[in-house]
């Protein structure tokens, strides 16, 4: 049997990488509440976010921390440009090419980061890569206390964008009504460049939080997209408090089952629960229509 | 089914089969059969997404199936690899039918019956990854006892004739099936599934047999790759990879035709090779080029190259099918 202690400590631990997944799935289903696309290039372009953390440390010798602050803007150009003269045109508005489109710009961007960074794991260290927090007695990994902090806020700040601006308002309206949005003067095919801009400046968060305790290497994305696949449908489909929830769940779901499973098997309960929730209840638990 | 029918593809066939008469290098071989094998999965997809429209992300669920059962058939309970072969398809095919039945069923359409495949497939090789009886993350090896009573041979040109035989007759049944009622049923339910079912299609029943054999074709396709390999592990035959190959072939060749999937996988494995070729040692450059075709082929060829070529040759009327049109969400 395991003490209480053990099965805590997975649990908050689970709970600290969920904060990372959380953040990752906000981008996604930011995309989906706006543009209703599965961004299937949302795996890869966080691997370029993670190098370019990588890099801003390796070359410039800049704190993972601190590399956030210039990779939000950049992130955000990319996605912007890349919804704007990319996917936006090639998919003629249709749900099963933009899965395709983005799928193959997924295939491009691993691969020409694999031409460009070949197939090793590259990992940063800083001082606090290994310093723990002591709470009561259970010891928490500092970094990863920081992602959580780091996703919550970030929550928080897309929440005051979507719900505080005139780009956010307009967002909302895209949302819900393309048609009518247009009507009114709004530019849809910016806002939904700006929103998969905003999706992919999550991303840029992500990275730099997962840089101090996660390696990256070309193919890294696409043990996150799944996941993040899993959180987006179990949170509902383009719901925001659904994805932060979804996300600290199946981290803490993914750490318990690896406790109790072992490693190798630790990822199942994730895909188990994606496709109870795909095969019961598409919507998820927080999406109000399907 | 006509002799307009059969006689393109017996042509081909024949002129295919004269190859290693004048090809004998066996890294040209090797790529040859890679490439059948490939287009032989790619055609079980194309029964599933190419005519019923369903698109599915995971195909791997059935290629490494078909894959795992012939070896572990051999390796276990010494079973002979031939009866394995069938097996195998038959396994394929309960995949298929099991993933189908739970996904149908629930109303799972576009993208989200792209996604539970994918999981699916992610399961299956999760659990292959970690499993006694699949070797785990060592993987299997099948012995090497090369007889053809063993389906190994020891002339590679003798498996290629083997697996050339197999895209042929799945060729013929992929034409039967656009002849048939249950092909032009299957394009109904693609086209616009409510409206297929008002004019009575049971378009559940439908969409399982398509995926049974579709599942029974790609698992036949993942069968004859441990054959020809001897050796598989979890990340090969359950690996995203084949999944992406699959998908890929009939889309970039003409997704929902006959000769599509083979059309796109001589075309991707042709310009992959290509491009390893002028570009050297460089990592993933075939990769990037297959990419890169779908984006353009999604973007200017929706009909993909077949499509691309009726439209040059001004035949435009139409008999290109156009896949996955479909305004698509599930949870009605």
């Amino acid at each position: 049997m395991y003490s209480p202690q053990i099965i805590l400590e997975a649990a908050l631990n689970g709970l600290m990488t969920g904060a990372v997944y959380a953040l990752i799935a906000l981008g996604l289903t930011l995309i989906y509440g706006v543009l209703h696309i599965i961004n299937f290039a949302h795996g890869a372009l966080l691997t370029c976010a993670m190098f370019a953390v990588w890099i801003a440390w390796a070359w410039l010798g800049m704190d993972p921390y601190l590399a956030i602050l210039p990779l939000v803007p950049l992130m955000f150009a990319l996605g912007y440009g890349l919804q704007r003269f990319v996917v936006g045109p090639a998919s003629h508005g249709d749900d099963g090419n933009i899965l395709l489109v983005t799928l193959g710009l997924s295939i491009v961007l691993e691969n020409v980061l694999l031409a460009l960074f070949q197939s090793d794991t590259r990992t940063l260290d800083t001082d606090y890569s290994f310093q723990v927090v002591a709470l009561g007695p259970l010891l928490l990994s500092y970094p990863r206390l920081i992602g959580l902090g780091g996703a919550v806020v970030v929550t928080g700040l897309l929440w005051l964008v979507l719900n505080r601006t005139d780009t956010g308002k307009a967002i909302r309206a895209v949302a819900k009504e393309k048609l009518g949005a247009n009507l009114v003067g709004i530019d849809v095919p910016h806002i939904y460049a700006v929103t998969f801009g905003l999706g992919c400046a999550c991303l840029a968060v992500a990275a730099g939080l997962l840089m101090p305790t996660f390696y990256v290497n070309p193919r890294i994305g696409g043990a996150f997209v799944l996941v993040a696949f899993t959180v987006v449908v179990l949170g509902g489909m383009g719901s925001i408090p659904g994805a932060l929830l979804g996300g600290l769940f199946i981290g803490v779901v993914e750490s318990l089952c690896g406790l109790f499973l072992g490693d190798s098997l630790g990822q199942i309960g994730i895909f188990l629960i994606f496709i109870a929730v795909l095969l019961v209840r598409p919507t998820g638990l927080f999406g109000a229509k399907a | 089914m006509t002799a307009r029918d059969l006689i393109p593809i017996a042509v081909l066939a024949i002129l295919a089969a004269l190859l290693p008469l004048v090809v004998t290098a066996s890294p040209v071989l090797n790529f040859l059969v890679f490439m059948l094998i490939v287009a032989l999965g790619a055609q079980g997809w194309n029964i599933l997404g190419g005519f019923g429209g369903q698109f599915s992300f995971g195909h791997a669920a059935f290629f490494g199936t078909g894959a795992y059962v012939t070896a572990i058939l051999q390796l276990r309970w010494g079973i002979n690899a031939w009866a394995g072969l069938v097996l195998a398809t038959a396994a394929g095919a309960a995949v298929g039918w099991a993933i189908g039945f739970l996904s149908f069923r629930s109303g799972l359409r576009g993208s989200y019956f792209a996604l539970v495949t994918l999981a699916f497939a992610e399961v299956f090789r999760i659990l292959a990854n970690a499993a006694p009886i699949t070797g785990g993350a060592a993987g299997l090896l099948i012995k090497l006892d090369v007889r053809p009573a063993n389906l190994q041979f020891d002339d590679r040109a003798v498996f290629y004739w083997l697996v050339l035989a197999f895209v042929a007759a799945v060729l013929l049944l992929t034409r039967w099936i656009q002849r048939s009622r249950f092909g032009a049923q299957l394009v109904a339910v693609r086209e616009n599934e409510d409206a297929a079912k008002a004019l009575g299609v049971d378009s559940l029943k439908l969409k399982l047999r398509a995926i049974a054999l579709s599942g029974a074709v790609t698992a036949l396709s993942g069968c004859l790759y441990a054959q020809y390999f001897l050796y598989i592990d979890a990340n090969i035959a359950y690996g995203s990879w084949i999944s992406v190959e699959l998908l890929l072939a009939p889309i970039i060749g003409g997704v929902g035709t006959v000769f599509g999937p083979v059309v796109g996988a001589l075309t991707l494995h042709g310009l992959g090779e290509l491009a390893k070729q002028f570009a050297g040692r460089i990592p993933g450059i075939d990769l990037i080029v297959f990419g890169g075709v779908l984006v353009l082929a999604v973007a200017f060829a929706r009909g993909g190259i077949l499509g691309l070529l009726e439209r040059l040759l001004g035949r435009g009327r139409g008999m290109v099918a156009r896949g996955g049109k479909e305004v698509s969400h599930a949870g009605r």
